[in-house]
C-alpha cells in the first residue's frame, strides 16, 4: 500500500487547470493548421486562421483560449494499492479546481441550482470527478475542461438493434448537421455506443480523451469512425457554421457490451478548443 | 477574406442597409455585453416601462460573458457564446431600437424576421478566439447587474473587432447559404 496524502492533488489539479485552458493538445494544433491549408471556402479559411492566431496569444500571453473555460470534468485512474490520507480526497481535488480558476483568471461558470437560483459557486466547484480504480499504485489524473455551447449539443438516443450501424451513422452525420455553428465547428465529436443509458453517455465523453487519429481497435469500428468524419465534413456547415469543407476534426467511437433488447447510443460534441492535460501522480 | 468594411457602433438605419450577408467587418466604438440572465432583465424592464441601463438607439449588444481580467488588461478572454439562447428576448429588443448583434450560431425565424422588419443586422464572430477578440477590446467597464458576475452588462470600447456579416436586413443568410454552397451529401 502506498500512503498519499490527499492534499498533493491540490497543485496538480490546480496547474492542469490552468495549461488545459490556455494550452491546446499538440495532435489537435496540428490538425486544425492542416485544415486551415486544406479549406476552400474564404470565410472558413479566416476563421481558421483566426483560430491560429488565438492559439498563439493565448500560449504566449497565458489567456484562456476561449471565455468560457468550461466545466471542470475530471477523470482519475486510482490504482488499487493507493491509499488516500490526510482528508478527503474529493475537497482536495475541489480545492484544487478552485486555486486553478481564482488565480488563473479563467472563468466562473457554475451555478448551484439549476433551475430556480442558478446562483453562481463563485469558484468554479464542484467539478465533475469520473473515478476509476486499476491496477498499481499510482494516480493518473486528466482535467478536460468543457464548455456549455458545445455540450448543449450533444444527445443520447437509445436506438434499436433492427437501426444496426449504418442508423448509428445516420444519427450522427445529421445530429452534427443540425448542430450547425451553434457548438463551434470544427468539432470532435465522441460517440459512444452500447453500455447502459448512463454509461453510454460516459463512453462519449471519455472518447474525447483520444488524439487525434488514434483510431477504435475494433476494425469495424475504426472503419465507421473514418466513414462518419468524411461524411460530417461533406455537410457543408463548415467552421463556425458559415459554409466549408471542415465540419468535424476527428470522430472516435468508444463501446461496451449491451443488453439483447438495447442499442444506446449518445453523441457529445466538442467544440475546435478539445482541450484535456493529464498527469501521473 | 476580401475587403474588410469599419463601422463604428451605435450606428444608423444607413450602415444596416448596406451591411451584406459575407461582409468581413471591423467594428470600433461602443457596444454592450449582455447573455441570458442579463435579457431577461432588460425585456423586463421593457415590459414595465421602465428605463434601460444603456440607449437602445442603434446599439449593438455582444452575446459574452468574459473570463476575469488579469492585471493590466482591459478585460480577459471574450468570445462570443451561443446566439439562440437569446432569441427568445432579441425580437423585443430589435423593436426598441437594437441595430446589431454579435455571437455565434444560427437564429430562428422570429429574429431573422424582426431583423427584416425593423432593420438589424446579425454578426458572427469566431466562437473560441476569445484571446484574439480581447485584444480589440480596449475598456470595459460593469454598468449594471454587477451581481451577475461574468454575465453582467458591460460598456465595452472597441476597436476594429473581427465579424463576418451572418444575417443582413435583407433576409441574406450565412448559416443556410454558406453550408449550400459547400454541401457534397
Amino acid at each position: 500500500m502506498r500512503d498519499f496524502n490527499v492534499s498533493d492533488v491540490i497543485e496538480p489539479v490546480k496547474k492542469l487547470c490552468i495549461e488545459a485552458n490556455t494550452i491546446l493538445p499538440e495532435d489537435v494544433k496540428k490538425k486544425l493548421l492542416d485544415a486551415k491549408e486544406k479549406e476552400t471556402s474564404p470565410v472558413g479559411k479566416e476563421v481558421l486562421a483566426q483560430i491560429e492566431e488565438n492559439m498563439e496569444i493565448s500560449a504566449t500571453e497565458k489567456l484562456p483560449l476561449c471565455q468560457d473555460t468550461g466545466f471542470a470534468v475530471l477523470f482519475v485512474e486510482a490504482g488499487q494499492d493507493v491509499h488516500f490520507v490526510g482528508g478527503d480526497i474529493t475537497d482536495a481535488i475541489n480545492e484544487g479546481v478552485r486555486q486553478g480558476y481564482t488565480d488563473g483568471y479563467l472563468r466562473k461558470s457554475i451555478v448551484d441550482d439549476p433551475v430556480v437560483e442558478r446562483k453562481n459557486t463563485k469558484d468554479n466547484t464542484p467539478a465533475v470527478i469520473h473515478w476509476s480504480i486499476v491496477p498499481g499504485d499510482k494516480v493518473k489524473i486528466t482535467v478536460a475542461p468543457k464548455g456549455g455551447g458545445s455540450e448543449n449539443m450533444s444527445t443520447v438516443k437509445m436506438m434499436k438493434p433492427a437501426d444496426g450501424l449504418n442508423g448509428i451513422k445516420d444519427f450522427v452525420v445529421e445530429w452534427v448537421r443540425n448542430a450547425g455553428g451553434n457548438p463551434c465547428p470544427p468539432v470532435v465529436v465522441g460517440v459512444g455506443v452500447g453500455g447502459t443509458f448512463e454509461k453510454v453517455a460516459f463512453l462519449a465523453k471519455k472518447a474525447l480523451l483520444r488524439d487525434i487519429g488514434d483510431r477504435n481497435p475494433n476494425p469495424v469500428f475504426a472503419d465507421a469512425e473514418k466513414e462518419v468524419l468524411e461524411r460530417i465534413n461533406k455537410t457543408g456547415v463548415g467552421p463556425m457554421g458559415l459554409g466549408g469543407k471542415t465540419t468535424a476534426l476527428e470522430v472516435y467511437f468508444e463501446t461496451h457490451p449491451c443488453h439483447i433488447a438495447s442499442m444506446p447510443v449518445a453523441i457529445n460534441v466538442n467544440c475546435h478548443a478539445a482541450r484535456h492535460q493529464s498527469v501521473i501522480l | 477574406m476580401s475587403e474588410r468594411k469599419k463601422i463604428t457602433a451605435p450606428f444608423a438605419d444607413e450602415v444596416v442597409k448596406e451591411l451584406k450577408m459575407g461582409d468581413g467587418v471591423l467594428m470600433s466604438g461602443v457596444i454592450y455585453t449582455a447573455r441570458d440572465a442579463a435579457h431577461k432583465k432588460l425585456v423586463e424592464l421593457i415590459n414595465e416601462g421602465k428605463e434601460l441601463p444603456f440607449d437602445m438607439q442603434g446599439a449593438v449588444i455582444y452575446y459574452v460573458g468574459p473570463s476575469p481580467a488579469p492585471p493590466g488588461y482591459a478585460i480577459g478572454s471574450a468570445g462570443p457564446t451561443t446566439s439562440y439562447r437569446m432569441d427568445p428576448y432579441a425580437p423585443l429588443l430589435i423593436e426598441h431600437g437594437m441595430k446589431g448583434m454579435i455571437g455565434k450560431g444560427q437564429r430562428n425565424q422570429a429574429v431573422l424576421d424582426a431583423m427584416q422588419k425593423y432593420g438589424a443586422v446579425y454578426f458572427a464572430a469566431t466562437g473560441g478566439t476569445a484571446a484574439l477578440i480581447a485584444r480589440s477590446i480596449k475598456k470595459a467597464e460593469v454598468i449594471a447587474y454587477p451581481e451577475l458576475g461574468a454575465e453582467a452588462i458591460r460598456r465595452l470600447e472597441v476597436e476594429d473587432f473581427p465579424c463576418i456579416v451572418a444575417n443582413d436586413a435583407h433576409g441574406g443568410n450565412l448559416f443556410a447559404e454558406g453550408p449550400e454552397k459547400y454541401k457534397e451529401a
